[in-house]
């Protein structure tokens, strides 16, 4: 699981307002370099939740120095291009869980695949 | 890429090995995987550089598609992790880099999941026969939760004037796309109305 798909998931057990950000529990992280693609990165930014995502990635020892509030003008700073394209797509989770900040629910990662289905009898 | 190297090689994307029939899974075929997915690429410009999500992806063939048209990144969600599983591999052993996975229940997506989190959805829906009844529009209403542009789905033509009353209640614009032969469906494009806000 990557940090991109990370931003957009959120715990939907029955009575949780909110659910988000699920908080990593990694016991296997990966690193994968992937071909680093401008165009898509600069036009992530705006759409991701970014204090969640520098928060995640730091808990993860990945923070890669990304600033806790967006600055602007970053379309033309390669270098910081560069760096939330690493945290975004090249960092994963391969084994894990997701854990529901406010029920506290967990969803394994498996195989660098999270299970966000809910088992009703547990909850 | 020409379409006819995409065909071929979505011709090499493993398929379920057991298919459920009560996830009516069947694999969508390479020639038709080929022509939607070109289709998107070329006539509407929706994959390259997106995120483009496929639901249902079972073993993940639009997906793989996708990923070689350029996708920024694309999504498979799937309920059943034995094609998930097949699909991690597939995405392995075609060394695509930009594929997540998610074992997801379409079904179940609660209202406020994953609103507007992906440019694009494609897929090839359980088509929601006896068994699992309505599950076709379950999955298209799901999408377009999801999808920031358009949806690409594929129907049986036999469902369009319902689907076409629906997107009307929906207030989004549909359009079909291409009628494709073989005993398989009419694919749809469905446009998300601007937003009021």
């Amino acid at each position: 699981m990557k940090l991109l798909t990370h931003n957009m998931l959120r715990s939907h057990v029955t009575g949780v307002t909110r659910g988000f950000p699920l908080i990593i529990r990694a016991d296997e992280v990966k690193v994968n370099s992937v071909d680093f693609n401008r165009e898509f990165v600069s036009r992530m930014i705006p759409k991701l939740e970014w204090e969640a995502l520098v928060e995640t990635a730091e808990s993860l020892g990945h923070g890669s120095g990304l600033p806790r509030e967006l600055l602007s003008g970053y379309e033309n700073d390669e270098e910081f291009l560069k760096k939330v394209h690493h945290v975004l797509l090249e960092v994963e989770i391969i084994e894990g869980a997701l854990k529901c900040p406010e029920s506290g629910t967990e969803f394994p990662i498996t195989r660098g695949i999270p299970n966000m289905l809910i088992n009703e009898e547990e909850s | 890429m020409k379409l006819k190297e995409l065909e071929s090689c979505l011709q090499q994307v493993d398929v379920f090995e057991n298919p459920k029939l009560l996830l009516e899974q069947y694999p969508t075929r390479p020639h038709i995987a080929a022509c939607m997915l070109y289709t998107i690429h070329n006539t509407f410009g929706d994959i390259e550089d997106k995120v483009v999500a496929d639901l249902g992806c079972g073993c993940g063939v639009l997906s793989i598609g996708a990923a070689m048209l350029g996708a920024g990144l694309c999504l498979g969600f799937d309920l059943d992790e034995d094609a998930l599983e097949i699909f991690r591999t597939n995405a392995e052993e075609f060394e695509l880099k930009n594929i997540d996975l998610v074992q997801l229940d379409i079904c179940s997506l609660p209202a406020h999941s994953l609103v507007k989190a992906v440019d694009t959805v494609i897929m090839n829906p359980p088509f929601g026969t006896k068994h699992n009844k309505g599950m076709d529009m379950t999955f298209l209403k799901a999408a377009l939760q999801m999808a920031r542009t358009s949806v690409y789905s594929l129907h049986k033509t036999s469902t369009r004037e319902h689907i076409q009353k629906k997107a009307a209640d929906w207030k989004v614009k549909m359009e079909v796309v291409a009628e494709l032969r073989y005993d398989l469906p009419a694919s749809y494009k469905f446009h998300k109305k601007k937003s009021v806000s």
